[in-house]
């Protein structure tokens, strides 16, 4: 994964909350889960744009970039102390930083996130309010699966959180399958035609490329697994 | 509500006046749209642009949208004019049911429709029912 000891460092508010322990997921693992969604992004940033000058505007990796970069620093400048708090402030940066799309769509999942998770949060309450936050993106969206859009990648993580809630399993375990999930959603994006967004004047010339927004969102749970891998 | 527009009040016999913001992708288009709503509807309908992102680039800024509301706002609510994509998003962020409305119209024809509306002094359902009627309206 090649994560550097820095950013363990700069995720240190939940070291000393036992973050790791099922069922206990403190505010400090959501600071790294921001802080590794950043540093994925940025990884992958030309590889964003790119999927984004097949089929959009080319500018979903460098917008995404620099809105996430922003949330880091919010949430570096005031530690938060709840996970409520946490999302409230990525969302809102979010919607304010991004610029294009992706900003008020992502912005709306975490603010949403913000209102619904309660401390302390269970791995019950996280899926809960991860659910809450991808039906709000469907509603500001209004994108159903199949439309070729971030819903087809958050849409499957949240079945795969409510599965892995249903089977008894840990966080880690859960998010792991979450990240899988979205992952093949994003990859299930290719074949299909686009109904929104940029992507949809092109009709059926938007078959065969993956869907920007699901490409991100599948990093966004990526990152949720890495740190909680790592915690 | 202070603030009423005194001309807007002649005009209108109730003193309504709807505010109006205009949200592109653009800086320039919304600024030019604004300008063209201004030589139709005239003068004393207060209207904003929101265009382009808080450094001048194409997209959205929910920031520009807010001051531009702020700007309007009269109260007798305001009508937001988006163009496309995240322009629709950022404003739906804003929407207050009776208060901030957005038009699901042509940016142009619906924008200048909504200001003679507004102009007249008519209420905001009759503002946004204007501009959808846009949206029907042919050309040819």
């Amino acid at each position: 994964m090649g994560t550097t000891s820095g950013e363990s460092a700069g995720s240190g508010s939940g070291a000393e909350s036992g973050q790791g322990a099922v069922g206990g997921l403190a505010a400090g693992l959501f600071v790294a889960w921001f802080e590794e969604a950043a540093r994925l992004v940025r990884r992958d940033r030309d590889r964003l744009t790119a999927l984004d000058a097949a089929i959009g505007d080319a500018d979903h990796g460098t917008n995404l970039d620099r809105g996430l970069t922003e949330v880091v620093k919010a949430l570096g400048e005031t530690p938060p102390e709840s996970a409520a708090q946490v999302f409230a402030v990525a969302g809102a940066t979010l919607i304010r930083k991004v610029g294009g799309a992706a900003g008020p769509l992502y912005g709306s999942v975490f603010r949403q996130m913000g209102r619904m998770i309660e401390e302390p949060v269970t791995l019950a309450g996280f899926a809960g309010a991860f659910e809450a936050g991808v039906v709000a993106l469907e509603r500001l969206g209004k994108a159903a699966l199949g439309d070729k859009t971030m819903v087809d990648a958050l849409v499957p993580a949240a079945r795969a959180l409510a599965l892995a809630l249903r089977d008894g399993v840990g966080a880690r375990e859960a998010f792991e399958l979450a990240a899988r999930a979205a992952a093949e959603g994003a990859e299930g994006t290719i074949p299909m035609q686009a109904r929104k967004g940029r992507a949809s004047y092109l009709g059926e010339r938007s078959v065969g490329h993956e869907d920007p927004g699901a490409a991100s969102s599948a990093l966004f749970m990526a990152a949720l697994a890495t740190v909680t891998a790592k915690a | 509500m202070a603030g009423v527009h005194e001309d807007g009040a002649g005009r209108g016999g109730g003193g309504v006046m709807v505010g109006l913001v205009l949200v592109s992708h653009s800086a320039g288009l919304a600024r030019e749209v604004v300008a063209l709503v201004r030589g139709i509807a005239g003068p004393e309908v207060p209207v904003a642009a929101a265009g382009g992102t808080e450094d001048g680039g194409l997209g959205t800024s929910l920031d520009l949208i807010e001051a531009a509301v702020r700007g309007v706002e009269q109260g007798d609510g305001v009508l937001i004019v988006p163009d496309l994509g995240s322009s629709v998003l950022t404003a739906r962020l804003l929407a207050e049911p009776g208060r901030i409305v957005l038009a699901d119209v042509p940016f142009v024809e619906g924008a200048v429709a909504a200001a003679v509306a507004a102009d007249a002094g008519l209420p905001l359902p009759d503002v946004l029912a204007a501009a959808e009627e846009a949206r029907t309206f042919r050309k040819l």
